[in-house]
């Protein structure tokens, strides 16, 4: 064991784990900073030519921006430049909603095979399932505290 | 000025994403279901919306922005319709987001054919 004769045991576990993973998570974070931060920008550019040359209203806004993302997010899955971007980008690429849209099409595009019905029509709902579970029932729970609140008049 | 302030915040907030998936392991659609649910609390908490006024579309691309969408929804439904209020705000609010993925969805995956594993 030549690697252990060149590094002394008791130095060996403590040097992986200040050299190896900590660079690598680095990297990653400098990559999902930059993808994530230029998808974003890319929505405030939406926003913004929403909101000035198309007049919208805010809640209008906020729709129009979400639906092209989306849109954005589900054609690039298609075309298989969104997993490409996702190998280099990670995180930066799975938080924006553009993400969320690339994982509902590649789970639904996965089990097309499957049939429409219980391959498609389901699958659509394997990712986007939980999130609006959780979203929802998180958002009613909240919603209900706000009225017990208000009832008491603390809100 | 705007899209630096959302180069930023949406940058940090995938970073925060990263940092998860690099330490822990976990897959995506548990990523996206941590963000949303703590998009909610975030929001329901005060803390959210401060974010969203200095970062624009920096605070609200991030799936975080989809839980906000829905706390401020039911909020605003809360004062208009009382109880009934808790049940109509979230969807409501984020219907656009919510039709748009199953329409284009399905449509994508009608269209394209799954990309063969190499």
């Amino acid at each position: 064991m030549n690697i252990r004769e060149q590094l002394n045991i008791g130095n060996y576990n403590a040097y992986v784990k200040k050299e190896m993973p900590k660079s690598k998570v680095f990297s990653e974070c400098i990559r999902a900073f930059f993808v994530g931060g230029l998808i974003c920008t890319l929505g405030q550019a939406i926003r913004n030519f929403a909101q000035y040359t198309l007049e919208l209203s805010e809640n209008e806004v906020s729709a129009f921006t979400s639906i092209i993302l989306i849109f954005l997010g589900a054609l690039l899955t298609g075309l298989g430049v969104y997993d490409i971007i996702g190998n280099f980008a990670g995180a930066g690429s799975i938080i924006p909603i553009t993400g969320f849209s690339n994982s509902v099409v590649s789970s639904a595009l996965e089990f097309k095979a499957e049939g429409y019905i219980v391959g498609v029509g389901a699958k659509l709902f394997t990712v986007a399932g939980p999130v609006l579970v959780y979203g929802i029932s998180s958002s009613i729970v909240v919603g209900l505290i706000y009225y017990l609140l208000k009832l008491l008049g603390m809100a | 000025m705007d899209y630096i302030k959302a180069f930023a915040v949406g940058g940090i907030i995938c970073v925060i994403g990263q940092i998860l998936i690099s330490l822990t392991n976990m897959t995506p659609a548990r990523i996206l279901v941590m963000f949303v649910t703590g998009g909610v609390i975030l929001t329901a908490l005060g803390i959210y919306e401060p974010i969203v006024e200095f970062g624009g579309a920096g605070a609200t691309v991030p799936l975080t922005g989809f839980g906000y969408s829905l706390a401020q929804g039911v909020f605003k439904a809360v004062d208009e319709h009382g109880l009934l209020g808790i049940f109509i705000g979230g969807v409501t609010a984020t219907a656009a987001g919510i039709a748009a993925t199953i329409f284009f969805g399905y449509l994508v995956s009608i269209i394209f054919q799954p990309k063969v594993k190499k």
